[in-house]
């Protein structure tokens, strides 16, 4: 290729990527470098670490803090560990060959809750878990110790259709002559989904897993729809999201302080940043050379 | 003998596979079910008896009539429709535009700009916040649907590029070929493939849709005045006000769920295809 065609080309597509480009920098990659460098000023006056200092030492800012932190955790493990192998469980009965033309109507009906706003999922459950209808006798949702894990099942509940229909496709695009190689072989469709199926499409299940976690430590939508921006009881819901959105906006009688919120939306994009390398560094590497 | 046990086990297992995703299905759908049938009850068959479907003594449209005649749910609803439009229509012209170049025009920079829309698919962007704000006010546009549209735009458009990217390679170079040979420049190159990419299109608008529609914090954020308040977040705040009003409130629900349930129903195919296209390559 000589020099012309290549700055012609050049042109061309930067012609063509600019528009995309141009929302993308401006309106996610810039508030997001930016956020990270007014995180070092109080007003104008740059201050170095002084907002992180007072984040990590102050007595009451460095404990939400933590306990936001905690509870994003919980609320991952508990998501994870339930939301995959369901699942799973729900992507394999559908490739299962058995139910045939019913595939996309089972697909669908069990998608919809994924449509739904967090609004409308949290109204729904709290409405169902009321001591109003009297299905349930006891205040999960006032309670400290249960409030979390319910919100946590009221999220899985709604966000299921997607690791569902991601693994359904991964399970879907495996050669079929490798299966059909194996019940030549006399493997028993468990032995099958095991041994053969669920190597082929770990890749799939490492990123919906590190996809899950950005999402909940990321997340905001459902704690705020049922708790508002101090999620009680007392304090027992907080997660980074919405301890973000109380430092910068403010709630109630506090005002919000936007360098102190720069610099807990940095803490919080170093952890989604340090999760996310550790675990493409690590797990994801090996899932790649082990499926060669 | 053996050929009639045989065809019992699979006709068994093949029972055992239904009723699992029946349960399934009724986890799934069983809460929504509950709320539409009470969406059409008095107050009095909406507490005596939650389960139970309307009769002829509990059925009323009252809820909403109320829901829709409340405050500003009309105006709420064309917020989010604008919004919801507005940004999936940027989005499918940006991402079809980026992804043509990229496909084209391979070199160096190319790569580059597609691993750089990758690493853009995971970005939390709501970290970014406190800066968007301060943008939104010094362009002055607080408050219009034009700040949510460009957020939005900068949000969708890399999982939008990608999943265009995959499209656009599948497309065979003869007709590119035969374009330019009758003289088109490459603008009109890209129009004359672009029928050929249109599964992909309604993959990207869908996929772009839902979360807009659904999203809660840049309406709270960025449009929170009472003209340009989006249906979620009016509904929050119909939900979080004390309010007596269960069958308006029901209503309500209702009302905001059934767009994209609807469309989720109709495009279900290209928004599975989106969802597995863009985040598994």
């Amino acid at each position: 290729m000589n020099s012309k065609t290549l700055v012609r080309r050049r042109r061309q597509l930067l012609l063509f990527t600019s528009p995309a480009l141009a929302f993308f920098l401006l309106f996610a990659v810039f508030p997001l470098i930016s956020t990270i460098y007014i995180s070092f000023y109080k007003e104008d006056k740059f201050v170095g670490l002084d907002n992180f200092v007072f984040l990590f030492t102050n007595d009451e800012a460095s404990e939400r803090l933590l306990y936001a932190f905690l509870h994003n955790c919980q609320f991952f493990l508990i998501a994870a560990s339930i939301q995959l192998p369901t699942a799973l469980f729900m992507a394999a009965l559908l490739t299962s060959g058995r139910v045939r033309r019913m595939t996309s109507f089972y697909r669908t009906l069990l998608f919809i809750p994924t449509t739904l706003s967090v609004v409308i999922v949290g109204f729904i459950w709290r409405l169902i878990i009321s001591p109003l209808w009297g299905i349930v006798d006891y205040p999960l949702l006032g309670e400290p110790a249960t409030a979390l894990p319910t919100i946590t099942l009221m999220s899985v509940w709604q966000y299921l259709g997607i690791p569902m229909v991601f693994l359904y496709s991964a399970l879907l695009s495996i050669p079929s002559n490798v299966i059909e190689a194996a019940q030549v072989d006399g493997a028993s469709d468990l032995r099958i989904f095991f041994r053969i199926k669920i190597p082929l499409i770990a890749p799939q299940i490492g990123i919906i897993t590190i996809l899950t976690f950005i999402w909940t430590f990321n997340g905001f939508d459902i704690i705020y729809a049922l708790n508002g921006g101090m999620p009680g009881p007392d304090y027992a819901t907080d997660v980074l999201g919405t301890l973000f959105y109380r430092t910068f906006f403010g709630w109630g009688a506090d005002l919000g302080n936007q360098n102190l919120g720069a610099a807990t939306a940095t803490v919080i994009f170093f952890i989604i940043l340090l999760g996310t390398a550790a675990y493409f560094a690590t797990v994801q590497r090996r899932l790649k050379v082990s499926q060669l | 003998m053996t050929q009639k046990k045989s065809r019992f086990q699979v006709r068994s297992k093949n029972l055992s596979v239904h009723l699992s995703l029946i349960f399934f299905v009724i986890l799934a759908i069983g809460p929504i079910f509950i709320i539409l049938i009470n969406s059409f009850k008095t107050m009095d068959g909406i507490f005596t008896g939650p389960l139970k479907l309307p009769n002829s003594e509990t059925f009323t449209l009252d809820g909403f009539k109320r829901a829709v005649a409340q405050g500003n749910f009309v105006r709420n609803y064309a917020n989010s429709t604008i919004i919801t439009i507005g940004s999936t229509l940027f989005t499918v012209i940006c991402s079809c535009l980026a992804a043509y170049g990229i496909t084209e025009y391979t070199t160096k920079l190319s790569k580059m700009i597609a691993g750089l829309f990758t690493i853009g698919i995971m970005l939390p962007v709501t970290l970014g916040t406190i800066v968007i704000i301060r943008m939104m006010n010094k362009l002055n546009i607080l408050n219009t649907h034009l700040s949510l549209i460009l957020v939005y735009v900068g949000i969708s458009v890399p999982l939008g590029v990608i999943l265009m990217v995959t499209n656009f390679r599948a497309i065979s170079n003869e007709l590119k070929e035969a374009a330019r040979i009758d003289g088109a420049n490459e603008f009109r190159t890209f129009l004359i493939v672009l029928p050929l990419v249109m599964p992909g299109v309604a993959a990207v608008a869908a996929i772009t849709m839902l979360p807009v529609w659904n999203d809660l914090w840049f309406p709270l954020i960025l449009t929170a005045g009472p003209k340009t308040q989006t249906l979620t977040l009016g509904i929050q705040q119909f939900v979080g006000t004390y309010n007596n009003d269960w069958q308006a409130l029901l209503a309500g629900l209702v009302l905001s769920a059934i767009p994209l349930i609807l469309l989720f129903t109709i495009f279900s195919k290209q928004f599975i295809k989106g969802l597995s296209d863009g985040y598994g390559k």
